[in-house]
Protein backbone atom coordinates (compact mmCIF):
# COMPACT_ATOMS: atom_id res chain seq x y z
CA UNK A 1 0.00 0.00 0.00
CA UNK A 2 2.75 2.11 0.49
CA UNK A 3 4.36 1.56 -2.62
CA UNK A 4 0.70 2.42 -4.34
CA UNK A 5 0.57 5.63 -2.22
CA UNK A 6 4.03 6.75 -3.67
CA UNK A 7 3.90 6.30 -6.57
CA UNK A 8 0.41 8.00 -6.36
CA UNK A 9 2.19 11.33 -4.38
CA UNK A 10 4.80 11.54 -7.51
CA UNK A 11 2.26 11.48 -10.07
CA UNK A 12 -0.21 13.70 -8.24
CA UNK A 13 2.92 15.79 -7.98
CA UNK A 14 3.85 15.57 -11.29
CA UNK A 15 0.45 16.36 -12.32
CA UNK A 16 0.04 19.48 -9.93
CA UNK A 17 3.08 20.87 -10.13
CA UNK A 18 3.01 21.59 -14.07
CA UNK A 19 0.43 23.15 -15.90
CA UNK A 20 -0.95 19.52 -17.12
CA UNK A 21 -3.62 19.49 -14.89
CA UNK A 22 -4.53 23.14 -14.94
CA UNK A 23 -4.58 23.23 -18.78
CA UNK A 24 -6.95 19.74 -18.89
CA UNK A 25 -8.97 21.47 -16.50
CA UNK A 26 -9.36 24.84 -18.31
CA UNK A 27 -10.03 23.28 -21.63
CA UNK A 28 -12.68 20.76 -20.46
CA UNK A 29 -14.31 23.13 -18.21
CA UNK A 30 -14.22 26.01 -21.20
CA UNK A 31 -16.15 23.58 -23.55
CA UNK A 32 -18.44 21.96 -21.16
CA UNK A 33 -19.45 25.18 -19.87
CA UNK A 34 -19.93 26.39 -23.40
CA UNK A 35 -22.42 23.66 -23.79
CA UNK A 36 -24.25 24.33 -20.54
CA UNK A 37 -24.50 27.34 -21.50
CA UNK A 38 -25.87 27.63 -24.80
CA UNK A 39 -28.48 24.79 -23.67
CA UNK A 40 -29.72 26.57 -20.94
CA UNK A 41 -30.29 29.39 -23.69
CA UNK A 42 -32.64 26.92 -25.51
CA UNK A 43 -34.51 26.04 -22.42
CA UNK A 44 -34.71 29.53 -21.67
CA UNK A 45 -36.28 30.44 -25.58
CA UNK A 46 -38.01 27.10 -25.09
CA UNK A 47 -39.95 28.35 -22.45
CA UNK A 48 -41.14 31.84 -23.79
CA UNK A 49 -42.38 29.95 -26.82
CA UNK A 50 -43.92 27.44 -25.23
CA UNK A 51 -45.40 30.15 -22.44
CA UNK A 52 -49.03 29.99 -23.76
CA UNK A 53 -48.97 26.80 -25.50
CA UNK A 54 -51.46 23.52 -24.55
CA UNK A 55 -50.65 21.80 -21.17
CA UNK A 56 -48.99 18.70 -23.29
CA UNK A 57 -46.53 20.47 -25.11
CA UNK A 58 -45.36 22.01 -22.05
CA UNK A 59 -43.96 18.69 -20.84
CA UNK A 60 -41.65 19.42 -23.12
CA UNK A 61 -40.31 21.82 -20.79
CA UNK A 62 -38.03 19.56 -18.63
CA UNK A 63 -34.94 20.77 -17.84
CA UNK A 64 -33.59 17.49 -16.89
CA UNK A 65 -34.16 16.46 -20.21
CA UNK A 66 -32.81 19.89 -22.40
CA UNK A 67 -29.83 20.40 -20.13
CA UNK A 68 -28.63 17.82 -17.55
CA UNK A 69 -28.74 15.29 -20.44
CA UNK A 70 -27.32 16.80 -23.04
CA UNK A 71 -24.44 18.23 -20.53
CA UNK A 72 -23.65 14.67 -19.72
CA UNK A 73 -23.30 13.40 -23.47
CA UNK A 74 -21.38 16.31 -24.79
CA UNK A 75 -19.27 15.56 -21.55
CA UNK A 76 -18.40 11.48 -22.24
CA UNK A 77 -17.30 13.42 -26.03
CA UNK A 78 -14.42 15.84 -23.98
CA UNK A 79 -13.43 13.86 -22.21
CA UNK A 80 -12.46 11.36 -24.57
CA UNK A 81 -10.22 13.86 -25.90
CA UNK A 82 -9.08 14.94 -22.27
CA UNK A 83 -8.26 11.93 -21.23
CA UNK A 84 -5.68 10.78 -23.70
CA UNK A 85 -3.70 13.80 -22.64
CA UNK A 86 -3.96 13.12 -19.09
CA UNK A 87 -2.61 9.87 -19.43
CA UNK A 88 0.05 9.77 -22.65
CA UNK A 89 2.49 10.64 -20.03
CA UNK A 90 2.27 7.89 -17.20
CA UNK A 91 4.26 5.39 -18.85
CA UNK A 92 5.73 6.88 -21.97
CA UNK A 93 7.29 9.84 -20.05
CA UNK A 94 9.22 7.32 -17.52
CA UNK A 95 10.18 4.83 -20.20
CA UNK A 96 11.80 8.22 -22.50
CA UNK A 97 13.95 9.69 -19.39
CA UNK A 98 15.24 6.39 -18.25
CA UNK A 99 13.03 6.87 -14.92
CA UNK A 100 11.91 3.71 -16.09
CA UNK A 101 14.70 1.60 -14.99
CA UNK A 102 14.30 3.20 -11.61
CA UNK A 103 11.33 1.80 -11.05
CA UNK A 104 11.48 -1.74 -12.52
CA UNK A 105 15.01 -2.08 -10.36
CA UNK A 106 13.10 -0.67 -6.97
CA UNK A 107 11.52 -3.51 -5.08
CA UNK A 108 8.05 -2.37 -6.60
CA UNK A 109 5.51 -5.13 -8.32
CA UNK A 110 3.66 -4.22 -11.75
CA UNK A 111 0.37 -4.11 -9.92
CA UNK A 112 1.62 -1.26 -7.28
CA UNK A 113 3.40 0.80 -10.11
CA UNK A 114 -0.17 0.43 -12.51
CA UNK A 115 -2.45 0.78 -9.23
CA UNK A 116 -0.95 3.92 -8.52
CA UNK A 117 -0.83 5.18 -11.51
CA UNK A 118 -4.38 4.51 -12.33
CA UNK A 119 -5.48 6.39 -9.41
CA UNK A 120 -3.17 9.03 -9.75
CA UNK A 121 -5.06 9.99 -12.86
CA UNK A 122 -8.23 8.99 -11.91
CA UNK A 123 -7.62 11.70 -8.91
CA UNK A 124 -7.27 15.27 -10.92
CA UNK A 125 -10.49 13.60 -13.45
CA UNK A 126 -12.58 13.47 -10.54
CA UNK A 127 -11.71 16.59 -9.33
CA UNK A 128 -12.07 18.52 -12.75
CA UNK A 129 -15.63 16.45 -13.12
CA UNK A 130 -17.03 18.03 -9.41
CA UNK A 131 -15.94 21.45 -10.69
CA UNK A 132 -17.86 20.34 -14.10
CA UNK A 133 -21.03 19.13 -11.86
CA UNK A 134 -20.97 22.68 -9.86
CA UNK A 135 -22.59 23.76 -13.28
CA UNK A 136 -25.81 21.84 -12.25
CA UNK A 137 -25.32 23.15 -8.77
CA UNK A 138 -25.52 26.92 -10.11
CA UNK A 139 -28.87 26.20 -11.96
CA UNK A 140 -30.50 24.41 -9.46
CA UNK A 141 -30.79 27.96 -7.86
CA UNK A 142 -32.56 28.90 -10.94
CA UNK A 143 -34.71 25.78 -12.16
CA UNK A 144 -35.86 22.96 -10.17
CA UNK A 145 -33.81 19.88 -11.14
CA UNK A 146 -34.41 16.60 -10.50
CA UNK A 147 -31.85 14.59 -8.82
CA UNK A 148 -31.91 11.52 -9.38
CA UNK A 149 -30.76 11.18 -13.19
CA UNK A 150 -27.98 13.73 -12.18
CA UNK A 151 -26.79 10.98 -9.35
CA UNK A 152 -26.54 8.32 -12.39
CA UNK A 153 -25.81 10.83 -15.08
CA UNK A 154 -22.66 11.40 -12.90
CA UNK A 155 -22.15 7.69 -12.08
CA UNK A 156 -21.71 6.54 -15.75
CA UNK A 157 -19.26 9.86 -15.82
CA UNK A 158 -17.56 8.37 -12.87
CA UNK A 159 -17.61 4.62 -14.38
CA UNK A 160 -16.73 5.52 -18.49
CA UNK A 161 -13.83 7.56 -16.84
CA UNK A 162 -12.11 4.86 -15.23
CA UNK A 163 -12.50 3.20 -18.88
CA UNK A 164 -10.96 5.85 -20.52
CA UNK A 165 -7.82 6.50 -18.14
CA UNK A 166 -7.58 2.51 -18.48
CA UNK A 167 -6.85 2.05 -22.63
CA UNK A 168 -4.93 5.43 -22.18
CA UNK A 169 -2.96 3.78 -19.62
CA UNK A 170 -2.56 0.48 -21.97
CA UNK A 171 -1.06 3.18 -25.17
CA UNK A 172 0.84 4.60 -22.57
CA UNK A 173 3.08 1.68 -22.07
CA UNK A 174 3.18 0.51 -25.41
CA UNK A 175 5.34 3.07 -26.62
CA UNK A 176 8.12 5.41 -25.57
CA UNK A 177 6.43 8.39 -27.41
CA UNK A 178 3.83 10.43 -25.57
CA UNK A 179 2.32 11.42 -28.78
CA UNK A 180 2.02 7.79 -30.42
CA UNK A 181 0.46 7.16 -26.94
CA UNK A 182 -2.19 9.86 -27.19
CA UNK A 183 -3.19 9.14 -30.74
CA UNK A 184 -3.56 5.45 -29.36
CA UNK A 185 -5.19 6.10 -27.27
CA UNK A 186 -7.51 8.18 -29.06
CA UNK A 187 -7.44 5.72 -31.55
CA UNK A 188 -9.20 3.03 -29.05
CA UNK A 189 -11.61 5.27 -27.68
CA UNK A 190 -13.21 6.39 -30.59
CA UNK A 191 -13.56 2.76 -32.15
CA UNK A 192 -14.79 1.75 -28.90
CA UNK A 193 -17.58 4.61 -29.54
CA UNK A 194 -18.22 4.11 -33.10
CA UNK A 195 -18.41 0.76 -32.94
CA UNK A 196 -22.51 0.62 -32.72
CA UNK A 197 -22.98 2.83 -36.16
CA UNK A 198 -21.22 -0.18 -37.60
CA UNK A 199 -24.51 -2.29 -36.02
CA UNK A 200 -26.83 -1.17 -37.98
CA UNK A 201 -25.78 -2.65 -40.64
CA UNK A 202 -24.89 -5.99 -39.39
CA UNK A 203 -26.37 -9.00 -38.92
CA UNK A 204 -28.27 -9.96 -35.98
CA UNK A 205 -25.46 -11.48 -33.91
CA UNK A 206 -22.66 -9.44 -34.89
CA UNK A 207 -25.41 -6.46 -34.21
CA UNK A 208 -25.90 -7.38 -30.22
CA UNK A 209 -22.15 -7.56 -29.97
CA UNK A 210 -21.00 -4.52 -31.19
CA UNK A 211 -23.75 -2.50 -29.78
CA UNK A 212 -22.83 -4.32 -26.36
CA UNK A 213 -19.16 -2.80 -26.79
CA UNK A 214 -19.88 0.39 -27.33
CA UNK A 215 -19.05 2.43 -24.72
CA UNK A 216 -21.44 4.86 -25.05
CA UNK A 217 -24.25 2.63 -25.15
CA UNK A 218 -23.92 1.95 -21.76
CA UNK A 219 -24.21 5.38 -20.57
CA UNK A 220 -27.11 6.08 -22.67
CA UNK A 221 -29.24 4.88 -19.89
CA UNK A 222 -27.35 6.11 -16.68
CA UNK A 223 -27.94 9.44 -17.99
CA UNK A 224 -31.40 9.07 -18.83
CA UNK A 225 -31.98 7.95 -14.96
CA UNK A 226 -31.82 3.95 -15.17
CA UNK A 227 -28.94 2.17 -13.37
CA UNK A 228 -28.41 -1.00 -14.72
CA UNK A 229 -26.03 -3.29 -12.97
CA UNK A 230 -25.49 -4.83 -16.70
CA UNK A 231 -23.79 -1.26 -17.36
CA UNK A 232 -22.24 -0.54 -14.19
CA UNK A 233 -20.90 -4.28 -14.62
CA UNK A 234 -19.52 -3.55 -18.03
CA UNK A 235 -17.66 -0.57 -16.99
CA UNK A 236 -16.00 -2.36 -14.28
CA UNK A 237 -15.13 -5.37 -16.43
CA UNK A 238 -13.81 -3.22 -19.18
CA UNK A 239 -11.61 -1.21 -16.53
CA UNK A 240 -10.22 -3.71 -15.35
CA UNK A 241 -10.02 -5.66 -18.53
CA UNK A 242 -7.53 -3.37 -19.90
CA UNK A 243 -5.80 -3.00 -16.71
CA UNK A 244 -4.98 -6.70 -16.94
CA UNK A 245 -3.45 -6.18 -20.10
CA UNK A 246 -1.45 -3.42 -19.61
CA UNK A 247 -0.58 -5.75 -16.59
CA UNK A 248 0.99 -7.90 -19.27
CA UNK A 249 2.12 -5.47 -20.95
CA UNK A 250 4.53 -4.21 -18.27
CA UNK A 251 5.37 -8.07 -16.61
CA UNK A 252 6.46 -9.25 -20.49
CA UNK A 253 9.74 -6.95 -19.67
CA UNK A 254 10.08 -9.68 -17.20
CA UNK A 255 9.38 -12.67 -19.10
CA UNK A 256 12.08 -15.01 -20.25
CA UNK A 257 12.69 -15.18 -24.16
CA UNK B 1 27.80 -11.39 -2.54
CA UNK B 2 27.18 -11.82 -6.15
CA UNK B 3 27.62 -14.97 -7.95
CA UNK B 4 26.62 -15.30 -11.88
CA UNK B 5 25.94 -18.74 -13.45
CA UNK B 6 26.51 -18.98 -16.81
CA UNK B 7 24.41 -16.25 -17.80
CA UNK B 8 23.03 -15.84 -21.04
CA UNK B 9 21.38 -12.66 -22.81
CA UNK B 10 19.60 -12.92 -26.10
CA UNK B 11 17.94 -10.51 -28.24
CA UNK B 12 16.60 -12.91 -31.05
CA UNK B 13 19.25 -13.98 -32.81
CA UNK B 14 21.81 -11.36 -31.14
CA UNK B 15 24.06 -13.03 -28.30
CA UNK B 16 24.63 -9.78 -26.26
CA UNK B 17 26.07 -11.86 -22.86
CA UNK B 18 27.53 -15.37 -24.30
CA UNK B 19 27.37 -17.67 -20.92
CA UNK B 20 29.66 -15.62 -18.31
CA UNK B 21 30.03 -16.66 -14.27
CA UNK B 22 31.72 -14.71 -12.12
CA UNK B 23 31.70 -13.79 -8.31
CA UNK B 24 32.35 -10.96 -6.20
CA UNK B 25 32.96 -10.97 -2.57
CA UNK B 26 32.04 -8.80 0.17
CA UNK B 27 33.67 -5.23 0.09
CA UNK B 28 35.24 -6.03 -3.33
CA UNK B 29 35.43 -3.48 -6.15
CA UNK B 30 34.86 -5.30 -9.31
CA UNK B 31 35.16 -3.12 -13.12
CA UNK B 32 33.53 -4.53 -16.39
CA UNK B 33 35.94 -3.61 -18.91
CA UNK B 34 35.29 -3.09 -22.37
CA UNK B 35 34.34 -1.55 -25.66
CA UNK B 36 30.91 -0.25 -26.76
CA UNK B 37 28.19 -2.95 -27.40
CA UNK B 38 30.67 -5.33 -25.49
CA UNK B 39 27.40 -6.28 -22.89
CA UNK B 40 28.49 -4.48 -20.45
CA UNK B 41 25.19 -2.31 -19.84
CA UNK B 42 22.78 -6.10 -20.68
CA UNK B 43 24.94 -7.70 -17.99
CA UNK B 44 24.38 -4.85 -15.59
CA UNK B 45 20.00 -4.98 -16.23
CA UNK B 46 20.34 -8.77 -15.96
CA UNK B 47 21.78 -8.25 -12.21
CA UNK B 48 19.18 -5.93 -11.24
CA UNK B 49 16.08 -7.50 -12.89
CA UNK B 50 15.38 -5.17 -15.73
CA UNK B 51 15.87 -7.44 -18.01
CA UNK B 52 15.56 -11.41 -17.65
CA UNK B 53 18.55 -13.78 -18.55
CA UNK B 54 18.06 -15.99 -21.43
CA UNK B 55 19.31 -18.92 -19.48
CA UNK B 56 21.35 -19.27 -16.75
CA UNK B 57 21.36 -17.44 -13.59
CA UNK B 58 22.70 -15.37 -10.54
CA UNK B 59 22.50 -14.80 -7.33
CA UNK B 60 22.61 -11.18 -5.30
CA UNK B 61 23.13 -11.60 -1.53
CA UNK B 62 22.20 -14.75 -1.32
CA UNK B 63 18.59 -14.30 -3.67
CA UNK B 64 18.26 -15.77 -7.22
CA UNK B 65 17.60 -12.84 -9.54
CA UNK B 66 14.79 -14.82 -11.40
CA UNK B 67 12.82 -16.47 -8.59
CA UNK B 68 13.03 -13.48 -6.00
CA UNK B 69 13.42 -10.04 -7.57
CA UNK B 70 11.73 -8.36 -5.01
CA UNK B 71 14.29 -9.34 -2.80
CA UNK B 72 17.64 -8.78 -4.75
CA UNK B 73 16.23 -5.26 -5.66
CA UNK B 74 15.72 -4.95 -1.88
CA UNK B 75 19.76 -5.65 -1.56
CA UNK B 76 20.84 -3.36 -4.52
CA UNK B 77 21.10 -0.18 -5.34
CA UNK B 78 21.73 0.72 -9.70
CA UNK B 79 22.63 3.50 -11.61
CA UNK B 80 22.14 3.37 -14.77
CA UNK B 81 24.40 4.97 -17.75
CA UNK B 82 21.76 8.17 -17.39
CA UNK B 83 20.93 8.44 -13.82
CA UNK B 84 16.96 8.29 -13.68
CA UNK B 85 15.47 11.11 -12.35
CA UNK B 86 13.01 13.74 -12.71
CA UNK B 87 14.00 16.51 -14.26
CA UNK B 88 10.60 18.60 -12.60
CA UNK B 89 11.04 17.08 -8.96
CA UNK B 90 13.32 18.85 -5.99
CA UNK B 91 16.39 16.80 -4.95
CA UNK B 92 14.54 16.68 -1.94
CA UNK B 93 11.56 15.74 -2.71
CA UNK B 94 13.16 12.89 -5.34
CA UNK B 95 15.14 11.58 -2.92
CA UNK B 96 12.48 11.26 -0.71
CA UNK B 97 10.49 9.42 -3.47
CA UNK B 98 12.96 7.51 -3.90
CA UNK B 99 13.58 6.24 -0.46
CA UNK B 100 9.81 5.64 -0.41
CA UNK B 101 9.61 2.89 -3.63
CA UNK B 102 12.94 1.75 -2.11
CA UNK B 103 11.21 0.69 1.31
CA UNK B 104 13.68 2.67 3.94
CA UNK B 105 11.96 2.43 7.07
CA UNK B 106 9.45 6.15 7.61
CA UNK B 107 10.85 6.53 10.86
CA UNK B 108 14.58 6.72 9.39
CA UNK B 109 13.48 8.46 6.05
CA UNK B 110 14.53 11.91 7.12
CA UNK B 111 17.65 11.12 8.53
CA UNK B 112 18.77 8.94 5.63
CA UNK B 113 18.13 11.39 2.82
CA UNK B 114 20.06 14.16 4.97
CA UNK B 115 22.93 11.39 5.33
CA UNK B 116 23.21 10.31 1.69
CA UNK B 117 23.03 14.34 0.46
CA UNK B 118 25.88 14.92 2.74
CA UNK B 119 27.72 12.08 1.64
CA UNK B 120 27.20 12.66 -1.97
CA UNK B 121 27.84 16.65 -1.48
CA UNK B 122 24.32 17.96 -2.57
CA UNK B 123 23.64 19.36 1.12
CA UNK B 124 23.55 22.72 -0.64
CA UNK B 125 21.08 21.58 -3.48
CA UNK B 126 18.41 20.30 -1.96
CA UNK B 127 15.67 22.60 -2.89
CA UNK B 128 16.80 23.02 -6.29
CA UNK B 129 15.04 21.45 -9.31
CA UNK B 130 17.05 18.41 -10.45
CA UNK B 131 16.33 19.89 -14.56
CA UNK B 132 18.65 22.98 -13.35
CA UNK B 133 21.45 20.81 -11.66
CA UNK B 134 25.05 20.70 -13.75
CA UNK B 135 25.73 16.79 -15.07
CA UNK B 136 28.41 16.80 -12.24
CA UNK B 137 25.42 17.24 -9.86
CA UNK B 138 22.92 15.22 -11.63
CA UNK B 139 25.51 12.20 -11.70
CA UNK B 140 25.59 12.71 -7.55
CA UNK B 141 22.02 12.78 -7.45
CA UNK B 142 22.16 9.22 -9.05
CA UNK B 143 24.75 7.97 -6.93
CA UNK B 144 22.33 9.20 -4.05
CA UNK B 145 19.38 7.64 -5.32
CA UNK B 146 21.52 4.22 -5.53
CA UNK B 147 22.53 4.37 -1.96
CA UNK B 148 19.71 5.77 -0.12
CA UNK B 149 18.21 2.67 0.93
CA UNK B 150 21.86 1.39 2.16
CA UNK B 151 21.93 -1.47 -0.33
CA UNK B 152 25.01 -4.43 0.02
CA UNK B 153 25.42 -4.36 -3.47
CA UNK B 154 25.50 -1.07 -5.76
CA UNK B 155 26.09 -1.83 -9.62
CA UNK B 156 27.24 1.45 -11.62
CA UNK B 157 27.22 1.72 -15.34
CA UNK B 158 29.88 4.16 -16.18
CA UNK B 159 29.51 6.06 -13.12
CA UNK B 160 32.03 8.89 -14.34
CA UNK B 161 30.54 8.96 -18.28
CA UNK B 162 30.19 12.96 -19.04
CA UNK B 163 31.83 14.33 -16.20
CA UNK B 164 34.65 16.92 -15.81
CA UNK B 165 38.03 15.26 -14.51
CA UNK B 166 37.48 16.95 -11.70
CA UNK B 167 34.18 15.54 -11.26
CA UNK B 168 35.59 12.57 -11.80
CA UNK B 169 38.18 12.53 -9.03
CA UNK B 170 35.53 12.91 -6.56
CA UNK B 171 33.52 10.28 -8.02
CA UNK B 172 35.60 7.96 -7.84
CA UNK B 173 36.64 9.02 -4.35
CA UNK B 174 33.20 8.56 -3.71
CA UNK B 175 32.53 5.13 -4.75
CA UNK B 176 35.58 4.12 -2.89
CA UNK B 177 34.24 5.43 0.34
CA UNK B 178 31.12 3.99 -0.61
CA UNK B 179 32.50 0.63 -0.93
CA UNK B 180 34.24 0.02 2.37
CA UNK B 181 30.90 -1.76 3.70
CA UNK B 182 29.44 -2.88 0.89
CA UNK B 183 30.15 -4.83 -2.86
CA UNK B 184 30.52 -2.55 -5.97
CA UNK B 185 30.29 -3.32 -9.73
CA UNK B 186 30.90 -0.65 -12.24
CA UNK B 187 31.39 -0.65 -15.79
CA UNK B 188 33.78 2.02 -17.54
CA UNK B 189 35.73 1.18 -21.12
CA UNK B 190 38.38 3.63 -19.65
CA UNK B 191 41.28 1.39 -18.60
CA UNK B 192 42.84 4.13 -15.82
CA UNK B 193 40.05 4.06 -14.46
CA UNK B 194 39.93 0.64 -13.50
CA UNK B 195 43.42 0.79 -12.75
CA UNK B 196 42.55 3.67 -9.91
CA UNK B 197 39.29 2.29 -8.32
CA UNK B 198 38.84 -1.05 -8.95
CA UNK B 199 40.53 -4.87 -6.78
CA UNK B 200 39.42 -6.25 -9.98
CA UNK B 201 39.00 -5.91 -13.74
CA UNK B 202 36.19 -8.26 -15.80
CA UNK B 203 37.25 -7.68 -19.31
CA UNK B 204 34.43 -8.48 -21.22
CA UNK B 205 34.31 -8.63 -24.89
CA UNK B 206 31.52 -9.21 -27.77
CA UNK B 207 30.00 -10.80 -24.93
CA UNK B 208 31.87 -13.21 -23.00
CA UNK B 209 34.72 -12.74 -20.12
CA UNK B 210 38.08 -12.37 -21.73
CA UNK B 211 39.84 -11.87 -18.68
CA UNK B 212 39.51 -11.58 -14.98
CA UNK B 213 42.26 -10.75 -12.72
CA UNK B 214 43.94 -7.49 -10.79
CA UNK B 215 43.94 -4.50 -12.60
CA UNK B 216 48.01 -5.05 -11.72
CA UNK B 217 48.62 -8.57 -13.03
CA UNK B 218 45.90 -7.84 -16.35
CA UNK B 219 48.01 -4.91 -17.42
CA UNK B 220 51.51 -6.74 -16.96
CA UNK B 221 50.41 -9.26 -19.30
CA UNK B 222 48.83 -7.25 -21.27
CA UNK B 223 51.69 -4.75 -21.80
CA UNK B 224 54.13 -7.46 -21.90
CA UNK B 225 54.20 -9.30 -25.47
CA UNK B 226 53.65 -9.40 -28.98
CA UNK B 227 53.73 -12.45 -30.63
CA UNK B 228 55.21 -12.85 -34.22
CA UNK B 229 54.56 -16.21 -36.26
CA UNK B 230 57.20 -16.49 -39.33
CA UNK B 231 58.29 -19.09 -42.17
CA UNK B 232 61.31 -19.39 -43.71
CA UNK B 233 63.16 -20.84 -46.63
CA UNK B 234 66.52 -22.70 -45.47
CA UNK B 235 67.09 -24.49 -42.19
CA UNK B 236 65.10 -23.69 -39.36
CA UNK B 237 66.44 -24.60 -36.30
CA UNK B 238 69.38 -22.36 -37.92
CA UNK B 239 66.75 -19.74 -38.33
CA UNK B 240 65.69 -20.30 -34.64
CA UNK B 241 69.25 -19.62 -33.60
CA UNK B 242 69.85 -16.65 -35.44
CA UNK B 243 66.84 -14.80 -34.42
CA UNK B 244 67.02 -15.56 -30.95
CA UNK B 245 70.40 -13.79 -30.85
CA UNK B 246 68.85 -10.79 -31.43
CA UNK B 247 69.23 -8.75 -27.85
CA UNK B 248 65.73 -8.20 -25.81
CA UNK B 249 63.29 -11.06 -27.54
CA UNK B 250 61.53 -13.22 -24.86
CA UNK B 251 61.04 -16.12 -26.10
CA UNK B 252 61.12 -18.00 -29.59
CA UNK B 253 59.92 -21.44 -30.14
CA UNK B 254 59.51 -24.03 -32.74
CA UNK B 255 55.92 -24.85 -33.65
CA UNK B 256 56.13 -28.43 -35.89
CA UNK B 257 53.96 -28.64 -39.09
CA UNK B 258 54.01 -30.86 -42.05
CA UNK B 259 56.19 -28.84 -44.80
CA UNK B 260 57.69 -26.12 -42.81
CA UNK B 261 58.16 -25.58 -39.11
CA UNK B 262 56.86 -22.57 -38.00
CA UNK B 263 58.85 -19.81 -35.27
CA UNK B 264 56.71 -18.21 -32.82
CA UNK B 265 59.06 -15.14 -31.15
CA UNK B 266 57.81 -13.57 -28.60
CA UNK B 267 58.80 -9.87 -28.37
CA UNK B 268 58.54 -6.58 -26.31
CA UNK B 269 56.06 -3.98 -27.31
CA UNK B 270 58.52 -1.27 -26.98
CA UNK B 271 59.47 -0.73 -30.70
CA UNK B 272 57.98 -1.86 -34.30
CA UNK B 273 59.98 -5.60 -34.45
CA UNK B 274 58.51 -6.16 -37.78
CA UNK B 275 61.59 -4.91 -39.45
CA UNK B 276 64.05 -6.39 -37.06
CA UNK B 277 63.36 -9.66 -37.78
CA UNK B 278 62.69 -9.56 -41.48
CA UNK B 279 66.40 -7.64 -41.63
CA UNK B 280 67.57 -10.52 -39.59
CA UNK B 281 66.40 -13.08 -41.75
CA UNK B 282 67.93 -11.43 -44.54
CA UNK B 283 71.03 -11.74 -43.09
CA UNK B 284 70.94 -14.92 -42.08
CA UNK B 285 70.87 -15.43 -46.19
CA UNK B 286 67.46 -17.10 -46.29
CA UNK B 287 63.99 -16.17 -47.40
CA UNK B 288 60.77 -14.55 -45.89
CA UNK B 289 58.53 -16.71 -46.71
CA UNK B 290 56.00 -15.33 -44.54
CA UNK B 291 55.93 -13.42 -40.99
CA UNK B 292 52.62 -12.61 -39.36
CA UNK B 293 51.63 -10.84 -36.68
CA UNK B 294 49.46 -12.73 -33.88
CA UNK B 295 46.14 -11.51 -32.73
CA UNK B 296 46.05 -11.63 -29.28
CA UNK B 297 42.82 -10.55 -28.74
CA UNK B 298 43.36 -8.95 -25.14
CA UNK B 299 45.95 -6.93 -26.55
CA UNK B 300 43.48 -5.94 -29.32
CA UNK B 301 40.58 -5.08 -26.46
CA UNK B 302 43.42 -3.02 -24.56
CA UNK B 303 44.13 -1.25 -27.53
CA UNK B 304 40.91 -0.24 -28.53
CA UNK B 305 40.12 0.66 -25.09
CA UNK B 306 42.99 2.38 -24.63
CA UNK B 307 42.96 4.66 -27.46
CA UNK B 308 39.35 5.45 -27.60
CA UNK B 309 39.52 7.77 -24.80
CA UNK B 310 41.98 8.91 -22.85
CA UNK B 311 42.41 8.57 -18.83
CA UNK B 312 42.61 11.28 -16.63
Amino acid sequence: MGNVAAIFGKEMRSYFGSPVAYVMAGVFLLFTGFVFRNQVLEFHDMSVFLKFAEYDQKSLLNVNKVVVESFFEFQTFIWMIVIPMLTMRLFAEEKRGGTYELLMTSPLTSGQILMGKFLACYAPYLLIEIFALGYLGILSFYARIDWGPVFSGSLAILLLGGTFISVGILASSLTENQIVAAVLSFFMLILLWIVDWAARYAGDYLFVLLKFLSLVEHTRDMVHGVVDTHDVFFFLSATVFFLFVTYNVLESNRWRA
Amino acid sequence: MIEVDHLTKKYGAFTAVDDISFEVGKGEIVGFLGPNGAGKTTTMRVLTCYLPASEGTARIAGYDIFNEPLEVKRHLGYLPESPPLYRDMYVSSYLDFVANIKGVPKAKKNDRIVEVMDQCGLSDRAGQLIGQLSKGYRQRVGLAQAIIHNPDVIIMDEPTSGLDPNQIVEVRNLIRELARERTVILSTHILPEVEMTCDRVIIINRGKIEAMDTPENLTKSLRGTVRFSIRVSGEVSEAVKGLGDLPDIIEIKRLKKEDNDLILVDCPTDRDWGPILSARVAELGMGLMEMRREDLSLEEIFHALTTREEGV
